[in-house]
């Protein structure tokens, strides 16, 4: 059998495996104890849904996007603001979100990332380019992002103000746990599942999967990197709007909420490692009962640092993150085989 | 050694030995008429407050920042560590110096505050630095990890208001930081002591009347001085060499048989007494310390500044301190945000080798390619992840 034939074969197994062993949990925990389990899997999607924008735009384009939290902001504004002045109905204004910061995340790639627009003036002006495309840049990148985020940040308080009016939570509630948080579970495993079937099983995710694994090899086949790039940063920022728009009911509208996200997305990132789905599925799966069962024994204080605690021991032990080990167990299992 | 033959004078003379210590490959302006401009720029710095009338005391503050600029510049721009963490030893520093100075009110318990302050934050610098680097944490996973002490520190500091959290008679105070730290005085009871902040004294100056001196900004600029010719001095010894070759390329280096996470530990140390020294003289500067110095804002602040200055140049690092600082503070205000932003992301775009050695490579034709940030370094992280 092939390598890659037997890969996929150990995917679906154990794939379907940890699906249904969590699936299974769940139902456990609803039936013995709803309100913990309810809080227990609203943090795990938080963790995923803040971080899976992150997790794309980093895995696939070596790009640290330290203005993730200001794209959330941007989608959550956009649908509150569509929803509450636009009078649209919710599910539309939260299209409009994540449309919204999708668009912006295409400016901003062909503008600051890929440095296109600039570098098209610099060849009709100056006749050279201006500046280098920040791929595999970290550590730039990290700063340019930074400086977008101060503007954003900054741009949102002095165009709205400090806060903005908010939309009510839709639905009731459930065992005393507010059934919109319950949704949220669904939305953020099914956004899981999209994001699976994206990158494995269409043509452009396979595009994308060679472009990350061998950018020079992918081009001289003939796959459009910059396009690529271009269309995975618009992907991963539409996700970040979407993030936004989803948790636009639950927050106060204020231009510093992207904050809140920042550090469960890079932990989790980080924690999970290069790989999108299995990397942050499994780290939420980790981070979040951490997260949700230290603040409730001891207080919200304590389930901040328990996850930055639980991080910075993660990486300690783990440097290549839970797809690094994930990777090293798939292995061996298939040596034994 | 034979890098830089325009020295042109004998080795015999004290002041030729103490340039070609200040000299190297590694350090923008090797020239007489680099030394030339220095001294004028800090005779400049000295006239500062008689020229401008005032007394120096705001200006203070941007020196006190510079040093801690120099730490990351040391750190990230030598080293290769992109640290977000210069904050984390910059407060410990300064809470450090609080507590130990409540505790101790007298010029010798300060000034031994003040070395305790710099000590808590090279031994807390260099128990993280050898947790990561030993631990085999490379690359952006240390700037993670930085980032997220200066969460934990910020977290952890917000929430210290109770009275549990007191240390002898210094309360920590949470979110409302830590008031009344003794005036920075230094000396030995009996034998010389100095009171150095609210201290202003009346000189009178020929042709200018009399003037009030700050003491404290001349404090703040000799030992800022003396930080920048001491790493001066630092990276361009062969240790500084190896810092250079780290930061190029880690694994080469480490092949040529460096002990790589030995020579990343010291630099991570000496930049972390660095920032806690700065941390020491920001506290003393206030007489106040509160959790905002842990803020992510401001734990980005000192990466803005190495980046817009040339983080391979330590001037840069001062430079751009003092000048980020000066118009942030004089936008002041909702826009100061914004044009920090804007500065920040235009020099990255277009001078990601920073302001400094760009000038440097104009001034002096040279054709080395100081803006050649895309290092190897930068290339193998993402794939080996």
């Amino acid at each position: 059998m092939s390598n890659g034939l037997k890969q996929q074969a150990f995917q679906v197994r154990y794939g379907l495996g940890a699906v249904v062993a969590v699936v299974a949990s769940l139902a456990v925990g609803v039936l013995v104890d709803p309100n913990l389990t309810f809080r227990v899997s609203y943090a795990v999607s938080f963790v995923v849904l803040a971080a899976v924008g992150l997790a794309i735009i980093f895995g696939i384009m070596g790009v640290i996007n330290l203005a993730h939290g200001e794209f959330i902001l941007l989608g959550a504004y956009a649908t509150t603001l569509s929803a509450v002045k636009g009078g649209l109905p919710l599910p539309l204004a939260m299209g409009v979100g994540a449309l919204v910061t999708a668009l912006f995340g295409l400016t901003v790639e062909r503008v600051v990332i890929s440095g296109f627009v600039p570098n098209w003036i610099g060849r009709r002006t100056v006749g050279r380019d201006l500046i280098t495309p920040f791929y595999d840049r970290l550590a730039d990148s990290m700063v340019a992002t930074f400086g977008l985020s101060l503007i954003m940040t900054q741009g949102a308080r002095i165009v709205f103000g400090n806060s903005i009016e908010q939309i009510g939570v839709p639905f009731g509630s459930t065992a005393g746990y507010p059934d919109y948080r319950i949704a949220l579970v669904g939305v953020a495993a099914g956004v899981l599942a999209l994001v699976y079937v994206l990158f494995t099983q269409t043509t452009f995710g396979t595009r994308v999967r060679a472009t990350m694994q061998d950018e020079e090899t992918a081009k001289a086949l003939g796959v459009d990197t910059e396009r690529v790039y271009m269309v995975t940063f618009a992907i991963g920022s539409g996700l970040a709007g979407f993030t936004g728009a989803l948790f636009a009911p639950l927050l106060s509208m204020q231009p510093t909420l992207g904050d809140q996200f920042l550090v469960e997305a890079f932990v989790a990132v980080v924690v999970g490692g290069a790989s999108v789905v299995v990397g942050t599925s499994l780290s939420g799966l980790l981070l979040g009962p951490v997260d949700a069962l230290f603040s409730d024994q001891f207080g919200e204080f304590a389930g901040r640092i328990a996850l930055l605690f639980a991080a910075m021991l993660a990486l300690r032990f783990l440097p290549g993150g839970i797809t690094g080990v994930v990777d090293r167990v798939r292995d061996r299992i298939e040596e034994g085989s | 050694m034979a890098t830089e033959p325009s020295t042109g004078e004998h080795s015999g003379s004290p002041l030729a030995r103490l340039r070609r210590r200040l000299e190297g490959p590694n350090t923008v302006g090797n020239s007489r008429r680099y030394w030339v401009g220095f001294a004028v720029a800090v005779l400049a710095l000295v006239a500062l407050p008689i020229a401008t009338g005032g007394t120096g005391a705001q200006f203070s503050l941007f020196l006190v920042l510079a040093l801690l600029g120099l730490s990351l510049s040391l750190v990230w721009g030598y080293a290769g560590v992109l640290s977000f963490g210069q904050v984390v030893f910059f407060g410990i520093g300064a809470y450090t110096f609080g507590v130990v100075s409540i505790n101790f009110p007298t010029p010798g318990g300060i000034t031994g505050a003040v070395i305790a302050g710099t000590v808590a934050g090279a031994v807390v610098a260099g128990l993280l630095g050898y947790f990561m680097f030993y631990g085999g944490v490379r690359n952006v996973y240390v700037t993670i990890i930085t980032l997220v002490s200066t969460l934990v520190m910020l977290t952890f500091m917000s929430q210290t208001a109770g009275s549990e959290w007191t240390i002898g008679e210094a309360a920590l105070g949470g979110f409302n930081g830590m008031p009344a730290i003794p005036l920075l005085t230094l000396g030995v009871e009996g034998v010389f002591t100095f009171q150095f902040v609210f201290n202003d004294y009346e000189v009178f100056v020929p042709l200018l009347g009399t003037r009030t001196f700050d003491p404290f900004y001349y404090l703040s600029l000799v030992v800022l001085l003396l930080a920048y010719l001491g790493l001066r001095v630092l990276v361009n010894t062969d240790f500084g060499r190896v810092l250079v070759a780290i930061r190029e390329d880690e694994d080469r280096t480490m092949m040529f048989g460096y002990n790589v996470e030995r020579a990343k530990l010291v630099a991570f140390t000496i930049g972390g007494g660095l920032a806690g020294l700065a941390g020491v003289l920001y506290a003393a500067r206030n007489v106040y310390i509160d959790p905002s110095v842990f803020q992510l804002y401001f734990a980005t602040l000192p990466v803005v500044w190495v980046s817009v200055g040339g983080r391979k140049s330590l001037l840069g690092a001062v430079v751009a301190t003092i000048g980020v600082e000066y118009v942030r503070l004089a936008l002041g205000g909702e826009l100061a945000l914004v044009a920090v932003g804007a500065l920040l992301l235009l020099s990255i775009l277009f001078l990601p080798g920073g302001i400094v050695p760009w000038i440097d490579e104009r001034l002096s034709g040279s054709q080395v390619p100081v803006a050649d940030v895309d290092g190897p370094d930068a290339r193998a992280e993402v794939s080996d992840s």
